[in-house]
């Protein structure tokens, strides 16, 4: 996490945007050279929105050479499926949707009441994996979200149960990325390893790219729990004792609605995310997800049995 | 890259201090989030520590916060007002020297740390040593724990002095001592009055000026990724070679070659998606045109005609650094990848290995875990190399195994 904005000059900033999406653009380019059949995990979050983005400049003026998928818990801000839908369209690529609710009326999870569906896409995410016999999985997790991922390699296989084994990761010299895997096997790819949640914003601020609304400041419903404030949705009625107030709020982080939290906010436009971001005294995470609380190694453990 | 941007490795043996150095550095370069401090000073507490363990802000995993050592690369993200940096932080027991040498292998600077009770040890020689053969730049000699050392310049004279003696048998030209105390923060960020005597700059200082050498550049390389036929109403007949280039600076206009077939063209445009450039300098990921419709696919080079030209060769001299448990002996078959192209390899002979304690070569007829050796290896389709001291992308390959997938060695060609 960057907590300073590098302020020589703008050609400075610049030319560190254009390193990291060179290096991005070769990751992605890596993975169509060395694999069959890749697919983009895309949420209509910034860190996919900033993904496809750079997918698409990858192989321009060719189309997208994969299609993207979206792990889909059910419980989502209706701006942002509105978002991905209409930007699917726009683009003219194919949309993949592993459902939560269907394999949670499958039996293939059980869910817990009052409980974030956040951790069962999992099971959603792998099956979906091996129906479509993806062989690359390009994901936007970054090293400075969270610190089990710092340890996380731009290709990281992933085993017949999809499990990540941090004890055991293939040492990745120079820019040699190595893709060869066994069946069964599959590799996630994390073009996006070495940007900060700044970068992120001021590459949006640089190639113009449009974000679902909720990411600016906007009035809403908010309750204060776990630390946070949780907007009120179908999904999330206020508790008993719960005070509910209206907000200037914006996200940080766009996820399943149950366990993302909204940061007081009036930052209307990329220019003031950049300011407030460079301002925080507090992490993304930190600050908005509450499934990374349950246990210092929380993020780890979900990693290991197969999360993004 | 830009000068705004410092990739660091930092190395060191077991219990050295080099989380809590790089906590350190996070923590007073204020890179450490409010929530995260908060996280680190429960977890020293549950733990049963006097103060905030700065390691627990780097060593991420279960198992390294259970056993409080490193076991993997860290990749920590900073910004001063000066610059922006890309921490690798590598563990240091000598079972994952592997992760320190990938750590080393995009590194311009590297930070390896002695505590300053125990001076040099083997594993001090061995970073050295993958470091000078990584061609890392600049290497700092971090001498920790001086507050152990009542700060005693002897102490430190005397580290050095043995450090620089095995510099120069490997071939290191310079290096810059700082001796530091990481768990108070002296000659961390600022000047300690306690080591009055050292006249150097604190460790943050030096990070944030030092000007890692620029290498010799050569004529410009660029490895074929993706071959781009949109066959689109737009783009009916376009075909465009996706790549990065790896050397030099591609022009349009520029003569090049098509390797290995040798055929010849000329560069009619290099392309992104908002915009054609001129030219493209090593580093950026670009599409190129040209003129003739030559046969290319991925694991081609383009070069541009010039001194030195690039080697096609089928046996290669070369340097490894052995990863994985099973030795490495003559006769053995891997893959071998290097830029976008694999081939099947040979190891014709392993010639010697380095003998840590002496820091030289020493004859060897195979490679253990974590050994530095010269090998030499058949291939069974042609590649096309430049020496590694030339240009750390296409004098670089890595060693695979068919079956498993793994990655057994880094090579650095002769």
């Amino acid at each position: 996490m960057t907590a300073v904005l590098p302020t020589q000059s703008d050609s400075l900033e610049r030319g560190w945007l254009t390193d990291l999406e060179d290096e991005a653009i070769h990751i992605i380019r890596e993975v169509v050279g060395q694999f069959e059949r890749p697919v983009l995990l895309f949420s209509g979050g910034k860190d996919s929105i900033v993904m496809a983005h750079l997918a698409m400049k990858a192989f321009w003026p060719s189309r997208l050479p994969f299609a993207l998928m979206h792990v889909d818990t059910g419980h989502n801000f209706a701006e942002v499926i509105e978002y991905r839908d209409r930007k699917v369209a726009e683009w003219g690529v194919k949309l993949i949707v592993a459902s939560v609710q269907d394999a949670i009326d499958a039996g293939r999870i059980t869910e817990t009441p009052g409980q974030t569906r956040n951790p069962l896409q999992t099971i959603p995410l792998l099956d979906a994996i091996t129906s479509n016999k993806f062989d690359a999985v390009l994901g936007g997790a970054r090293r400075d979200e969270e610190k089990a991922r710092a340890k996380e390699r731009v290709f990281s296989v992933r085993d017949d149960f999809g499990q990540w084994d941090p004890r055991n990761q293939r040492p990745e010299l120079w820019d040699l990325y190595n893709g060869r895997h066994r069946t069964g096997e599959h590799v996630r790819v994390f073009p996006l390893s070495n940007w900060t949640e700044l970068d992120i914003w001021a590459y949006i601020e640089r190639e113009g790219i449009e974000v679902p609304n909720i990411y600016y400041a906007h009035q809403r419903e908010v309750v204060d729990r776990d630390g946070m404030l949780l907007a009120i949705t179908e999904f999330t009625p206020p508790r008993e004792g719960e005070t509910v107030r209206t907000e200037s709020v914006r996200y940080r982080t766009v996820g399943d609605a149950t366990c993302t939290g909204a940061v007081a906010s009036i930052a209307g436009s990329v220019a003031d995310i950049i300011t407030e971001t460079a301002a925080s005294t507090i992490s993304e995470r930190g600050a908005t997800r509450a499934d990374d609380r349950a246990s210092e190694a929380a993020m780890e453990d979900r990693k290991r049995q197969g999360y993004f | 890259m830009p000068a705004g941007l410092l990739r660091v490795v930092t190395a060191g043996s077991v219990d050295d201090g080099k989380s809590t150095l790089v906590g350190r550095l996070l923590h007073d370069a204020k890179a450490v989030l409010a929530d995260q401090m908060t996280a680190v000073q429960a977890a020293s507490e549950r733990r049963g520590y006097a103060g905030a363990d700065l390691a627990l802000l780097v060593d991420g995993l279960r198992a390294e916060r259970e056993q409080g050592i490193t076991i993997d690369v860290a990749y920590r993200y900073f910004a001063t007002p000066r610059r922006t940096f890309i921490l690798a932080d590598t563990p240091g027991h000598v079972q994952y020297t592997r992760n320190t040498v990938t750590g080393a292998s995009t590194a311009d600077v590297a930070v390896i740390l002695v505590d300053a009770r125990s001076g040099v040890v083997e594993q001090t020689k061995r970073h050295l040593a993958v470091a000078s053969l990584l061609r890392v730049s600049e290497i700092v000699l971090a001498v920790n724990k001086m507050d152990l050392v009542e700060f005693s310049e002897a102490v430190f004279d005397a580290i050095v002095t043995d450090f620089a003696a095995a510099a120069a048998s490997l071939g290191v030209a310079h290096f810059t001592p700082i001796p530091v105390a990481a768990l108070s923060g002296a000659n961390i960020v600022t000047k300690s009055p306690q080591l009055d005597w050292y006249g150097g700059q604190a460790l943050l200082e030096f990070l944030e000026t030092v000007e890692p050498a620029v290498r010799a550049d050569l004529p410009a390389r660029f490895p074929v990724q993706v071959v781009l036929r949109p066959r689109t109403a737009e783009h009916p007949d376009y075909r465009g070679y996706a790549g990065r280039v790896e050397a030099g600076v591609l022009h349009r206009g520029d003569k090049v070659q098509v390797l290995p077939s040798g055929r010849v063209s000329v560069v009619a445009g290099i392309d992104t998606p908002t915009g054609e450039l001129s030219e493209a300098p090593a580093g950026r990921s670009v599409t190129v045109r040209l003129e003739d419709d030559v046969d290319i696919a991925r694991g081609d080079l383009i070069v541009v005609d010039g001194d030195p030209a690039p080697v096609v060769t089928r046996e290669l001299q070369a340097t490894v650094c052995w990863l994985t448990d099973r030795p490495l002996r003559a006769a053995d078959r891997y893959q071998l990848r290097h830029t976008t192209r694999d081939v099947r390899a040979i190891v014709d002979a392993v010639e010697s290995k380095l003998d840590i304690a002496t820091v030289t070569p020493i004859p060897a007829s195979e490679l253990n875990l974590n050994d530095i050796g010269t090998v030499r290896i058949r291939l069974a389709e042609p590649i096309i190399v430049d020496p590694y001291a030339l240009n750390r992308s296409t004098g670089a390959f890595l060693l695979v195994d068919e079956t498993s997938g793994a990655t057994v060695a880094a090579g650095l060609v002769r």
